[in-house]
């Protein structure tokens, strides 16, 4: 069992959902970054995505698009965004972590060389949003059995797909809460409920939901129905807001602590 | 010549990929829709009465078929091959993008939405998408980097008269490349009522293959109209390539035939410069925009600039099939400056009377030097993909300041 299974049933026994942070690693700039990471997992995150920032992010909305060209700007790069992991490691930062990339850093990269360097960065995972399923083995073949390559499914997911989709989903399924790209916008939980009983129709790993979820209230209406809970534009809006504060990653950490706390 | 090894028709195959560029590279919100768009384009582009009521409305409202002008001119001064222009300049709004948008609007309209969206860089797509949405119907809203808001105010200007709203672009560089992430942006926000309509043979299948069907009339046209001319096919056929749909166009129908083709990018201030949109020259293999192909980017990955002085050329990535092509040594590319497409430009008003488009100011140039290095009995054609209209304060102003 790798780090997510064990996670995920770890909190199930707690009677808990699974918090999941988004930061892209490198916002504000490297070092500022590595404090803000740790201080977020050691608040309270279940589950780390850290984001590899890309210059033309098609699936984000205007605050993690400007996160990554903050990050971009201040030289981040996949191979400094493992070194980052490495560095929170050592930290003892020892809960799950998924690398959340677009797909085109990671060719620049070398796939293979990806595989093998993430695993020993210490990832659990990898979400690659513009790498959908019929293309996955591509990344997927060169992935050992620690990594899961976590899939995404949307509300415009069809039952046919979602079946292929599912029953060869690894580590837990990523569910899109809404039609549109991250940030921004109001949550509205009855058609996610009805989404949720779709994907379990056809599979009975964990779902995390995520795009749109900023408040406690979100958290906890969402807590009822999946096992785990995606915040991405909420923490790094905090970035955005104070870059230049030294409290900066107190204040990431403080909300953290307050979405924990709407898991259990 | 490989050509007769491969076999191009069996291209793209069910995920898209021309020998293994394309495909469909974009967010999971976005594959159901590239799947629908799949399976319409297959059944309407067999169907009878949308092939007669494309053919018609191309015959009678686009104007084609365009003629192939015998450049008596242009040929004489290259001292070299026979020199045939393919006019799609005189397609209604001035260039080929209108071909591909009937097409596209047409099947919009068979799959029950009311609203397209489009990208544009030379305006020219943008132009033609409007035309398009005011001709059949449709709302519309055209994604436009700033930066060539500025370059290209008289398009801005047809586009709002036709009715459509143009959404100015100001992330990035304000150039095509943020217009289409802006337009990729809002159609997974819209994506189960609206129909983006894409302006290149880029982006996810099945754009890159539906795009050049819709763009390949230009080719099919040219071979008649060759033929009955020389009693032959072409030595050459040149180009200009931005995302590549109306080098793909004419370059499809002769694929299979002993002819070469020459795909022209734009190489901006000079490849050595760093500020070009050399993308099959100078690119690296990656995914941009949904599809795997060549890609202008940094050593990590990040998507780079392009620079051309043509809006229309200035774009990092390039249709897949066109890598495919490179790949495989079926076509060649090469690259013009904006200096030596400024100097055409003005050469073929004066020549020929005829003001060509930026972008189409780079095939000239290119074709006019190959041309030169060929014998007399030789026979090239040069697609002029567009009027230049559009680029004539912009050009006025360029060439004011270089004096
Ligand atoms: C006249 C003209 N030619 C060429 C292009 C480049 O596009 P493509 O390479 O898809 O033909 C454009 C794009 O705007 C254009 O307006």
């Amino acid at each position: 069992m790798n780090r997510l299974e064990n996670k995920f049933e770890e909190l199930k026994k707690l009677g808990q959902k699974a918090l999941v942070g988004y930061l892209t690693a490198g916002d504000p700039d490297i070092e500022t970054s590595k404090k803000i990471l740790v201080q977020a997992c050691k608040a309270g995150l279940d589950v780390l995505e850290l984001g590899v920032a890309f210059s033309d992010p098609v699936s984000d909305g205007p605050v993690i698009q400007k996160a990554a060209h903050r990050a971009i700007a201040n030289g981040i790069t996949l191979e400094k965004t493992l070194g980052i992991l490495k560095y929170i490691r050592q930290e003892e930062i020892d809960i799950p972590v998924v690398i959340f990339s677009y797909y085109n850093p990671i060719i620049a990269y070398g796939i293979e060389r990806f595989a093998n360097d993430a695993k020993a960065a210490g990832a659990d995972g990898v979400l690659v949003v513009d790498l959908p399923f019929e293309h996955s083995n591509e990344l997927d073949d060169f992935l050992d059995d620690s990594i899961a390559l976590i899939p995404l499914v949307a509300p415009t997911t069809g039952e046919i797909r979602m079946k292929k989709i599912c029953e060869a989903a690894k580590g837990f399924i990523y569910m899109i809460s809404r039609v549109g790209v991250t940030g921004g916008g109001k949550l509205d939980v009855k058609p996610i409920a009805e989404h949720v009983a779709m994907v379990r129709k056809f599979t009975d790993k964990p779902v995390s939901v995520g795009f749109g979820v900023s408040t406690a209230d979100d958290v906890k209406a969402l807590g009822s129905m999946v096992e785990g809970i995606v915040v991405g534009s909420a923490f790094v809006r905090i970035i955005e807001e104070n870059g230049h504060s030294h409290a900066i990653a107190t204040m990431v950490a403080a909300k953290v602590s307050e979405l924990k706390e709407a898991t259990k | 010549m490989k050509n007769r090894e491969i076999d191009f028709s069996a291209m793209p195959d069910d995920l898209g990929l021309f020998a293994g560029f394309g495909g469909k590279y974009v967010g999971e919100t976005l594959i159901e829709a590239t799947n629908e768009l799949d399976a319409a384009r297959k059944k309407y582009m067999q169907d009878e009465d949308f092939l007669a009521e494309l053919g018609d409305l191309l015959k009678n409202y686009v104007g084609r078929p365009t003629s192939l002008y015998y450049a008596t001119g242009l040929t004489k001064l290259a001292g070299g091959a026979k020199i045939y222009l393919k006019r799609e300049d005189l397609c209604h709004t001035g260039a080929h993008k209108i071909n591909n948008t009937i097409g596209q609007g047409l099947l919009a309209k068979k799959m029950g939405k009311k609203s397209v969206i489009a990208e544009t860089g030379a305006g020219q797509h943008g132009v033609a998408t409007a035309i398009t949405a005011a001709l059949l119907d449709l709302e519309c809203k055209v994604f436009m980097g700033v930066e060539d808001i500025k370059r290209q105010q008289p398009n801005v200007e047809r586009m709002k008269l036709a009715g459509a709203e143009v959404v100015p672009v100001d992330s990035g560089t304000g150039t095509l490349k943020d217009a289409m992430n802006a337009a990729i942006r809002y159609w997974s926000g819209a994506v189960e009522h609206t129909f983006y309509i894409i302006g290149s043979v880029a982006g996810p299948h099945p754009y890159p293959v539906m795009v050049r069907d819709f763009q390949k009339v230009i080719g099919i046209e040219t071979k008649k109209q060759i033929l009955k001319a020389e009693g032959r096919l072409p030595d050459t056929i040149v180009a200009c390539v931005g995302g590549g749909s109306n080098a793909m166009g004419i370059f499809y129908p002769f694929i299979c035939d002993e002819v070469e083709l020459i795909g022209v990018e734009a190489a901006g201030f000079g490849i050595e410069t760093g500020k070009h949109a050399v993308t099959l020259g100078q690119g690296k293999i990656g995914v941009l925009h949904g599809s795997k192909s060549y890609v202008l980017q940094n050593q990590d990955g990040q998507i780079q600039e392009a620079h051309s002085v043509s809006a229309g050329l200035d774009y990092p990535g390039v249709g897949p099939e066109h890598s495919m092509l490179k790949e495989t040594a079926r076509a060649k590319y090469v690259s013009i400056t904006d200096d030596q497409a400024l100097e055409a430009f003005k050469m073929l008003c004066k020549t020929e009377g005829i003001i060509p488009a930026l972008e189409s100011s780079h095939a000239i140039a290119a074709g006019m030097e190959i041309a030169s290095k060929m014998n007399k009995d030789q026979i090239m054609i040069i697609n002029l993909s567009g009027r230049g209209d559009k680029d004539l304060s912009h050009v006025l102003q360029v060439l004011k300041s270089k004096e």
